[in-house]
């Protein structure tokens, strides 16, 4: 455990070079999605109402879960392809009496640590904005944290596994948007086509953002199907962390 | 750990990649406070034999020990005791030179307090006070080398093993490195370090071994291997023209032995001067001539018929 704190001691410091465009970002980024998606684009839908929630109150909780899937990727695709093949920081690590387990659990560490956080800015800032209305809103930064692993470990495999850049260009055409456009984060998914309907339920996203909205109190609950979203995105982020000690023990042990 | 115990034991050592055979069964028994060298061209088989020895790459045949341990059950464990500059730099150009040292530390799991005193300490001893807090991009080859030396100290290491430590770097430079390292082997620390430069080798090396084609083809001490395999001197002939071969032919019998490279003759011969006026007398008037010392480049070229740098 000590040696994969260590791991995420590199990242921090890292981090400490960039962080304050990325905290800018964080709290700039929700403040604009506020403004600009809730409050004028909501004037123009339904009078402001969906369901009998403002569509303020609507986006907020799809686009907290689609920016932890963001930062989950972003921080999966260039900063591992450049500690493999530019930086060569994983081959220095894996000199140093790191395990696998041990590198890889340090990224994570930090991954989750981006989200959680960024996630909790954009909560807080919606909430100002009379977006969360149950105190479970509390846990959303976490669940963030879980949709932010369930991109990570996949996308981390990936880049540990492939040559160059161009596989991130197709994740994010033939995924990312998708996603975010399918996903039910600006619309119910059950006003798309039933093809569509489908891609949104294998959609990790999707799971993410109803159980987002379950949270903030705008949709009501249901114990199973919430326990069954949890475990869905838990799959992802099981499989894929087990994907990336893979990959990384091919590219770092021969 | 018994004192007796060789710090690298390896019988029998093979690494494969698919069809490919790096390293073709070597036996290697380093012993503590020694300065071993890996003399070879590219390809010989050098750095996978490093690779195996830094518990990264697993033999595909044969055994190894390294500090007495095995490395496939104890990797982590022994890798806590190596110092590894590897060939590619693997420092983080965004940090700064005491950033690159302090976390590193952290990954031996060496305090933060002990880290900054160390790596402070080690910033000393290469030379790099100045730019303690620069960052490392903008370093030359040479500063990057002498951090890299740097961070592979930072545990108080039992065995650094250096892989190529001054490819790519400018003879000035180079020689930095070599005081540094120098400086180390007078201190008592064990060195393995590969090679493609034969003065390299004869500067740093107690004892050596020649690879070629994931083979072991000599080994022995450098002046050893020089006494074993080539004469006291060599005399350097060049003629004029693109093909040197029709005047080796008319060297018979001088010197011990001819090599014919695409520029140049290498006589050998215990003394070239006297050497060069048997050339003389036979009529012949090469373009330039030098007389000097075997090396182990010569070394190389006897047992494999080829340079090492080509």
């Amino acid at each position: 455990m000590a040696a994969a704190f260590s791991v995420l001691e590199y990242n921090l410091v890292s981090y400490r070079r960039t962080w304050r465009g990325s905290a800018l970002s964080s709290f700039v980024l929700p403040v604009l999605f506020v403004l600009g998606f809730g409050i004028s684009v909501g004037s123009m839908v339904n009078t402001g109402k969906i369901g009998g929630t403002s569509y303020l109150s609507y986006i907020a909780p799809g686009m907290i879960a689609s920016t932890a899937m963001q930062i989950g990727i972003g921080e999966s695709t260039f900063p591992v392809m450049a500690k493999f093949q530019w930086i060569r920081t994983y081959h220095s690590m894996y000199a140093a009496p790191l395990s696998i387990g041990a590198i890889v659990g340090g990224d994570m560490i930090f991954v989750l640590l981006r989200v959680v956080s960024s996630c909790a800015v954009f909560l807080g800032v919606t909430a100002l904005f009379g977006a969360a209305h149950s105190w479970w809103s509390l846990v959303v930064p976490l669940l963030a944290g879980l949709i932010g692993l369930a991109f990570a470990t996949p996308v981390y495999a990936l880049a540990g596994t492939v040559q160059d850049a161009n596989a991130f260009a197709f994740v994010q055409r033939f995924a990312i948007i998708p996603m975010s456009l399918f996903s039910g984060v600006f619309f119910p998914v059950s006003s798309l086509p039933v093809v569509l309907q489908w891609l949104a339920y294998v959609s990790p996203l999707w799971h993410g953002v109803v159980l987002s909205r379950v949270a903030m109190g705008v949709e009501p609950g249901n114990t199973l199907a919430d326990v069954g979203h949890l475990a869905y995105l838990a799959l992802w982020a099981g499989a894929g962390y087990w994907l990336v000690l893979r990959a990384f023990r091919r590219k770092l042990s021969d | 750990m018994p004192d007796d115990l060789p710090l690298i034991h390896a019988r029998g050592l093979v690494k494969r990649f698919g069809d490919f055979t790096a390293v073709a069964g070597i036996d290697l028994d380093v012993q503590a406070g020694e300065s071993f060298g890996f003399l070879g061209p590219n390809g010989a088989g050098k750095s996978s034999t490093m690779r195996m020895i830094g518990c990264v790459s697993r033999p595909t045949e044969g055994t190894l020990r390294i500090l007495g341990k095995d490395p496939a059950r104890d990797g982590v464990a022994i890798r806590s005791k190596l110092g590894v500059c590897p060939q590619l730099d693997t420092l983080d150009p965004e940090l700064t030179v005491r950033q690159n040292l302090t976390v590193y530390a952290r990954y031996f799991g060496i305090g933060r307090r002990a880290a900054r005193a160390r790596a402070d300490e080690l910033i000393e001893f290469v030379q790099l006070t100045e730019r303690a807090n620069a960052k490392v991009e903008p370093l030359s080859g040479g500063m990057k080398r002498r951090l890299t030396i740097a961070r592979a100290m930072i545990n108080e290491p039992e065995l650094v093993l250096l892989d190529e430590p001054t490819t790519g770097l400018d003879p000035q430079a180079r020689h930095l490195v070599w005081e540094r390292l120098f400086r180390l082997k007078q201190q008592g620390v064990t060195l393995v370090l590969t090679t493609h430069y034969m003065d390299e080798a004869e500067q740093l090396c107690d004892r050596l071994v020649v690879m070629d084609g994931g083979r072991i083809v000599a080994q022995g001490g450098p002046r050893e291997l020089i006494e074993r395999y080539s004469t006291r001197e060599v005399l350097e002939l060049r003629f004029p023209g693109d093909d040197q071969a029709p005047y080796a032919e008319k060297l018979g019998g001088i010197g011990d032995r001819v090599e014919v490279l695409p520029d140049r003759i290498l006589l050998y011969t215990a003394d070239g001067d006297d050497a060069l006026v048997d050339v003389t007398g036979r009529g012949l008037h090469p373009s330039s001539v030098l007389v000097r010392r075997s090396s182990l480049e010569d070394v190389f070229l006897h047992l494999t018929g080829r340079t090492l740098v080509e």
